[in-house]
């Protein structure tokens, strides 16, 4: 009950009252952020990093977390009032959000959705509290083999269980790898593909590639599909509320397999938005309802919130005890994290214990925070979005703007990051995923430095990778993952006719 | 490649422009080996040099663009829709084209004078919006800024010739 105790500690750190004063003023910009267009959790927060950095690091992660989780919730709005999913993993919302809108269910909807992403998120925090003291007191005892046997797994998982072709996914993750290898190299000092030019000793940052990516990217996208932003009114009163909180219980089975599945995508890095579609799908085949799933069902609203929820709150327990992200936005503050000095990984369990617990603890009282913000403020959000894009879009283009040039002060990289938002145009466009471009680029120089270090103690002699069954596991479950789409093609051969997949 | 689609404006389509940005990828993958291999991608008596991960990382993605360059080319059942459709395309330029002008001249007149000239064109241009509702956005947008930056969060943003008259 160790973890209880730490968790008492954390609320403790909640007690200053500015910290919670920063958590509902992350959680307002965030469900903000969740429903303009162009603006969504990772680029969101890293607009706002650079305005974190005068604060204490308990007060700045807890702002920021929050605004992750009024992004997981506003995403729900917009999907369900306007057909349009303010976020990628809240398509699967659309499906029966909006045709419940359309019958006048739009109140009952945005309930089951908000209650659903609680409830996914609490049982995420629930496995984080218990989880990852576990995870990081293990993890103590790796060394570089290991480390880069985790990284190569994360990558790998990409490969082996996104929905794109994999040399895409493999190909957009090289090229992070690449540039996130730019620059000084940190181990000799030779300068690395700057081709002579001194703005690109610095690097590319990937707070200014998350920006151009998400942030220019949508924006060109969204123009693209035309803005006619014809919404539903969001009635949402108490009755409501309660008339649908009493079905709810009903769904229990549904919303803990759904967890399930979000939880498990979120810490391995499949991320949220597959994880809301494979919710969809699978309580379609199990539920007695399936078949009016797509016409305006509760049940087809909440559970992939459920999903999506879980999965993105999950995400934060890899970047907690290892370092390593579950997701963009995760990505994010994990960059927040060094830019405050604090060295993720799991030491940060050891050194940081307020850090830690005070993050853990704010993720309880946000989502409760986030569930009562949400509940109340829908129509002010919904009438946000009638603001006319030409309007909206030029705004976001400055805050953009804003952001990647306050990231290291530098007007080049207002440049980069519009030149990021045609590659992200582009990328989404022909199915380039963007999630291992960025997550490459954030982790590109500790994955290189332990793949050295674990090279240098072995001489060069790759079989440090399989010198002790920990190691050797984890590398191997990795190649599994990397050639997975060659292995299914393959069984699908032998067993004969290809099987439905889960997630349809 | 000229198919007939339903659509009579045909542009590029889709696995055209797939065959392009796999070989664009092909000449990233080819520039990062070069420079990797450059400043030595071997392994040295000290360890593997500075271009060792960074060359392999070159390999992958080369592989893996040839990989969809072949399903590309050799696909029986090609994806010809179009990639973009005329209308579509210029909907995008008319946002991408003002805001590079923007970026350059953010470099010039300064941040704020810049957003606020950006605002009002494109709320003038695309909105047809009239000066009195142009005019608090794009005046209202820049101050915010500056309040929150120059004065709350103390985080300088690039300015111009006209800030520096003012004092700032």
């Amino acid at each position: 009950m160790e973890a209880l105790t730490s968790l008492i500690g954390g609320f403790g750190v909640l007690g200053d009252p500015m910290n919670i004063v920063y958590m509902f003023v992350g959680i307002a910009l965030g469900v903000l952020i969740g429903v303009l267009p162009g603006l969504g959790g990772a680029n969101g927060v890293a607009i706002l990093l650079p305005l974190t950095f005068s604060m204490s690091p308990v007060s700045a992660i807890i702002m920021l977390s929050s605004i992750y989780w009024g992004a997981l919730f506003g995403g729900a709005i917009t999907s369900v009032l306007f057909n349009i999913p303010g976020e990628p993993w809240s398509v699967a919302t659309t499906f029966d959000g909006h045709p419940m809108a359309q019958k006048g269910k739009a109140g009952e909807a945005l309930t089951g959705a908000f209650t659903g992403s609680f409830i996914g998120a609490f049982i995420a925090v629930l496995l984080i509290t218990f989880l990852a003291p576990v995870i990081a007191k293990f993890a103590l005892q790796f060394g570089p083999a290991e480390f880069f046997a985790v990284y190569l797994l994360t990558f790998c998982s990409f490969v082996g269980m996104g929905r794109e072709s994999p040399f895409k996914v493999l190909a957009a993750m090289t090229l992070g790898f690449a540039l996130a290898a730019v620059g000084i190299d940190t181990v000799t000092g030779q300068l690395r593909m700057t081709f002579g030019n001194m703005e690109l000793l610095r690097g590319f940052d990937f707070l200014v590639a998350v920006i151009g990516l998400f942030g220019v990217g949508e924006i060109l996208l969204t123009m693209e599909e035309g803005l006619a932003f014809k919404g539903k009114s969001a009635k949402i009163n108490a009755k409501v509320v309660f008339e649908t909180w009493k079905k709810l219980p009903g769904m229990w089975v549904g919303a803990l397999r759904s967890a399930a599945v979000g939880c498990w995508m979120g810490i391995t890095p499949g991320g949220a938005t597959p994880a809301s579609f494979m919710s969809y799908g699978l309580a379609k085949r199990f539920s007695k309802n399936g078949k009016n799933f797509g016409k305006g069902e509760l049940e087809g609203v909440v559970m992939p919130e459920v999903a999506a929820h879980a999965a993105g709150t999950s995400a934060l327990l890899p970047m907690l005890t290892l370092g390593i992200p579950g997701s963009p936005t995760a990505a994010v503050l994990l960059g927040g994290l060094l830019i405050w000095g604090l060295q993720p990984g799991p030491l940060l369990f050891v050194e940081q214990k307020d850090f830690v617990w005070g993050l853990i603890a704010s993720i309880y009282l946000g989502n409760i925070a986030g569930l009562l913000v949400v509940l109340t403020t829908v129509p002010l959000f919904a009438a946000i979005l009638r603001i006319p894009f030409s309007v909206i879009a030029p705004i976001i283009l400055v805050i953009c703007a804003v952001g990647a040039y306050t990231v290291h002060n530098a007007g080049f990289d207002i440049a980069v990051m519009l030149i990021f938002g045609v590659i992200g145009y582009v990328f989404k466009k022909l199915d380039y995923p963007l999630a291992p471009l960025v997550l490459a680029l954030v982790l590109g120089d500790m994955a290189e430095s332990s793949f050295r270090q674990a090279m240098l103690v072995s001489q060069g002699n790759l079989g440090v990778f399989w010198s002790n069954p920990l190691v050797g596991s984890i590398v191997t479950l990795a190649l599994v993952m990397l050639f997975w789409p060659l292995i299914s093609k393959v069984k699908e051969r032998i067993m004969g006719g290809p099987r439905p997949a889960a997630a349809e | 490649m000229a198919m007939e689609t339903e659509k009579s404006e045909h542009t590029v389509t889709t696995r055209t422009m797939d065959i392009i940005v796999a070989l664009l990828f092909m000449g990233v993958a080819a520039l990062v080996m070069a420079d990797s291999w450059r400043i030595g991608a071997k392994w040295a008596s000290d360890g593997p040099q500075a271009g060792y991960f960074p060359f392999y990382v070159g390999l992958i993605m080369f592989l893996a663009s040839v990989g969809t360059l072949a399903t590309n080319i050799f696909t029986k059942k090609p994806d010809l829709t179009n990639f973009v459709d005329r209308e579509q395309l210029g909907s995008v330029l008319k946002v991408l084209i003002p805001t590079i002008v923007y970026v350059v001249v953010i470099n010039f007149i300064g941040l704020y004078i810049a957003s606020m000239i950006f605002i009002a064109f494109f709320m003038w241009w695309l909105g047809k919006y009239s000066p009195l509702v142009i005019a608090p956005v794009a005046i209202g947008v820049p101050a915010v800024l500056f309040v929150m930056f120059e004065i709350w969060f103390l985080v300088p943003l690039p300015k111009g010739p006209i800030e520096t008259a003012l004092g700032y």
